[in-house]
């Protein structure tokens, strides 16, 4: 997903870490088709998703050469333009393929910036504005993510029943969290979680968005 | 036997057990699977400890073995497990989440690729990172 924009900048020290929020079995098939030169890892029990409280894919974040956010975790430029799509054919209109390549190309635009001007970048934050963006989770969180580390290890054994009744609790206890609830729920012959489960759970949403809209286009540097 | 999950460790722990709603596992085996171990001071990990509360050791030491889920719910992180009490999971609380994230560092990891070999994020320090997640559901 990322290949050309790391072959482009990957002499500006720039580096793309992707986790595959996903068991090994299932990353496999697209990572050796992508053939990434960046490294890809693997993250069966969704741990980095604890650590920086995500909820969905593509999440994303930037670091800066200190180690230090200059934006916190957010959607990595992918558009709502999916709920739209015809749900038996999974096809999507000009309209909506237009309005999901302007959201994913503006991103990528932003990230260039970012690489060539560091802080001076208008898409990089100051503090006081990442603070403000920082989604912190709360003690129902951290015990969902308790859960789902008990499910993936009782998956792993075999114990199916007992598996999906600890996803369901980690489900229930971290409602907003798709990434959870998409790695336990039924999965079409594509591995795809997009059955009528699936947009029951997205129509819920109402007006709510299902990738959080991101401030990237037209974004003046730290407006609210 | 026993396994604990803490973290990113899966330990298998020979000297566990369990007795009402808690686990006792040897001193030893505790700062294996967490890094926390006894002392004078209390149960501790780095510069942090965990006292005691006076007059109630029995509740949380009995020989070589140490309540490692009464020290787990007094740090008031979750504790969940499974029906049949094989497999723990001692978690990590949203207050140290929260705190780690709000000091604007990236919280460091290390995770496999699919060979196996381990990448850190701190091992990137140095460079501009853009950590993303995906995957194929």
């Amino acid at each position: 997903m990322w290949q050309s924009l790391f072959a482009s900048l990957n002499d500006q020290n720039f580096t793309v870490i992707a986790i595959a929020m996903d068991e090994a079995a299932a990353a496999r098939p697209w990572i050796e088709l992508a053939k990434p030169t960046y490294p890809c890892l693997i993250d069966r029990n969704h741990h980095v998703a604890e650590l920086y409280n995500m909820v969905n894919v593509p999440q994303a974040t930037w670091i800066d050469e200190l180690g230090r956010f200059v934006r916190p975790p957010e959607n990595a430029g992918s558009s709502d333009a999916f709920r739209g799509m015809d749900r038996t054919t999974l096809q999507m209109t000009p309209e909506q393929i237009a309005e999901r390549n302007h959201s994913k190309h503006s991103y990528v635009a932003a990230i260039r910036d970012w690489v060539s001007k560091g802080p001076a970048s208008a898409f990089a934050y100051d503090e006081a504005a990442i603070r403000k963006r920082l989604s912190l989770p709360n003690d129902a969180i951290a015990e969902a993510h308790a859960q789902f580390r008990l499910a993936q290890c009782l998956l792993h054994r075999g114990r199916h029943h007992e598996a999906s009744l600890a996803f369901g609790e980690a489900s229930r206890l971290h409602p907003d969290s798709w990434a959870i609830w998409r790695q336990a729920a039924e999965k079409d012959g594509s591995g795809l979680a997009v059955g009528p489960a699936f947009w029951a759970r997205v129509d819920a949403l109402g007006d709510r968005p299902y990738h959080q809209p991101l401030d990237i286009d037209g974004m003046g540097k730290n407006e609210s | 036997m026993i396994t604990l999950l803490h973290e990113q460790a899966e330990t298998s722990c020979a000297t566990a057990r369990v007795r009402g709603r808690d686990l006792w596992l040897a001193a030893a085996d505790m700062a294996a699977a967490t890094g926390w171990s006894l002392k004078p001071e209390g149960l501790c990990r780095g510069d942090s400890c965990v006292p005691i509360p006076p007059g109630r050791a029995a509740d949380y030491v009995d020989g070589e073995l140490l309540n490692v889920t009464a020290f787990w719910r007094r740090m008031h992180h979750p504790v969940v497990h499974d029906a049949t009490d094989e497999i723990w999971v001692l978690g990590t609380n949203a207050a140290l989440r929260s705190n780690a994230l709000q000091s604007l560092e990236a919280p460091d990891f290390a995770l496999p690729d699919l060979s196996g070999a381990i990448t850190t994020l701190a091992a990137q320090r140095g460079k501009k990172v853009l950590l993303a997640t995906w995957a194929s559901w």
